[in-house]
């Protein structure tokens, strides 16, 4: 992204989360669950946003890790922590829906356990990189990798748990009027999460930059 | 025997050959491991009576932890004799001597489970002699995946600062699915009714697991461990 089409797209992003909430509000309610549904339009963007992020880094994880690149490992580290902040946003809008839609805060239902992981994975990468000292930026490249090669495995093995004890389950159906509010949204969040990713980046690249200029200042 | 072979089992002899020299790791990871089974058992069997179905979850628990204790000292001593750089320096395939450290991880773990097994088999009322070959077809599987993901991280983790908090905080939620299909598997045998297909399918996720990781792990040690 270049540093001329930030500030309208910055605008545009201001803007059409804006409208959003207009555009949830004149959605109609959902039959059964009625005003309790909307957090819907939240919560689902957060959570494609959130997976969005966990595939940015595993990616720029694996490029950095074979072959070296500086630049990959700003964008894994940017994502990483995205990752990890819409992941919270998922997981604490999840159980306000899902105590008035199944009477409970949590169930251990596949969608749940295998998000709940994903988070827990990020914020491994999180805490390796903050404490892991000199050369933990390889370290978390290898567990960007392997946190997204567990994916798949969480997702089946819950999937299997639990069509031994059925659970009940949220269909989801959307209604032609929701549909639209629902894309507006989808498309504000990803918005958001392109320009708070590019912005994060700035951020490693000017202190990569600095760290440099104090390097030649010292010799 | 290929070179690739032969670097694994001598690394694999290297270790085992220092532990039966100190049995440094061996002893305290079982003691541990039995301590944790004693602590579980004063707290789920009561009047004599375990809680259902808690057997398959107390051995996964005490093999994640003990295994958790022995990957740690296993590159532990190697940093401590400074004999890590050695190892890397020897002209020899990078994966071949994180598949010789994972089988010497291997053994120690499988001389741990003999005991116990046996132990929460007496602890808890659990039937361990009703499937024999399937229990110890999870018990590989699931082990060999844990300590697939484990010895790498453990490698990865020998320079890091504050590596003893992190090694934990990695591995568990990476091997989530390892203690989900273990434990799952496990516990269909352990039941009055033994569920047969339901402990296959688990025991060949776990497998299809092994298979996944190994490769991944063979993959990027070199890139990981090279300076």
């Amino acid at each position: 992204m270049s540093r001329r089409l930030f500030p309208p797209l910055l605008l545009l992003g201001l803007a059409m989360f804006a409208a959003a909430p207009v555009l949830v509000a004149w959605a109609p309610y959902e039959a059964t669950m009625g005003l309790v549904q909307k957090i819907f339009y939240f919560h689902v963007p957060a959570a494609m946003a959130m997976l969005v992020s966990a595939f940015v880094c595993g990616i720029a994880s694996a490029i950095f890790l074979f072959s070296r690149r500086p630049r990959a490992d700003r964008f894994a580290v940017a994502a990483a922590e995205l990752a990890a902040l819409f992941g919270l946003v998922v997981l604490v809008t999840g159980p306000l829906w899902a105590r008035k839609s199944w009477g409970v805060w949590w169930q251990w239902d596949v969608r749940l356990t295998s998000s709940l992981v994903l988070w827990m994975v990020f914020l491994a990468y999180l805490l390796l990189r903050r404490y892991g000292g000199p050369g933990s930026d390889k370290l978390s490249a290898g567990l960007a990798l392997f946190g997204m090669a567990n994916v798949p495995f969480v997702y089946w093995s819950v999937n299997v748990w639990r069509t031994v004890h059925p659970t009940t389950n949220v269909v989801m159906t959307l209604g032609p009027g929701m549909r639209g509010a629902f894309w507006w949204c989808a498309a504000a969040f990803m918005l958001l999460y392109g320009l708070m990713l590019h912005l994060r980046v700035r951020l490693e690249d000017q202190q990569a930059r600095l760290e440099e200029l104090y390097l030649a200042v010292e010799e | 025997m290929t070179d690739f072979a032969r670097v694994a089992w001598l690394v694999m002899r290297k270790d085992l050959t220092i532990e039966i020299r100190s049995r440094e790791i061996l002893y305290t990871t079982l003691f541990f491991a039995v301590s944790c089974v004693l602590v579980f058992a004063f707290s789920f069997v009561k009047d004599g009576r375990p809680v259902d179905d808690v057997a398959a979850g107390i051995l996964w628990i005490a093999i994640a932890f003990a295994g958790t204790l022995a990957l740690g000292r296993a590159f532990e001593r190697e940093r401590h004799g400074e004999t890590l750089r050695a190892l890397m320096m020897a002209p020899a395939d990078r994966p071949a001597i994180y598949l010789g450290k994972l089988l010497g991880v291997l053994v120690l773990l499988g001389a741990v489970e003999l005991v116990i097994v046996p132990l929460v088999g007496l602890l808890f009322q659990a039937p361990i002699l009703a499937r024999p070959l399937l229990l110890g077809g999870l018990l590989l599987s699931g082990t060999l995946g844990f300590a697939a993901v484990g010895t790498l991280f453990a490698a990865m983790l020998v320079r890091a600062r504050s590596r003893d908090v992190l090694l934990p905080v990695l591995l568990y939620p990476i091997t989530v699915p390892v203690i989900i299909a273990g434990v799952r598997g496990t516990a269909a045998i352990f039941q009055a009714e033994i569920d047969e297909p339901m402990a296959r399918a688990w025991l060949s996720m776990l497998v299809f697991f092994d298979a996944v990781f190994l490769t991944l792990a063979l993959w990027t040690f070199e890139p990981v461990m090279t300076e």
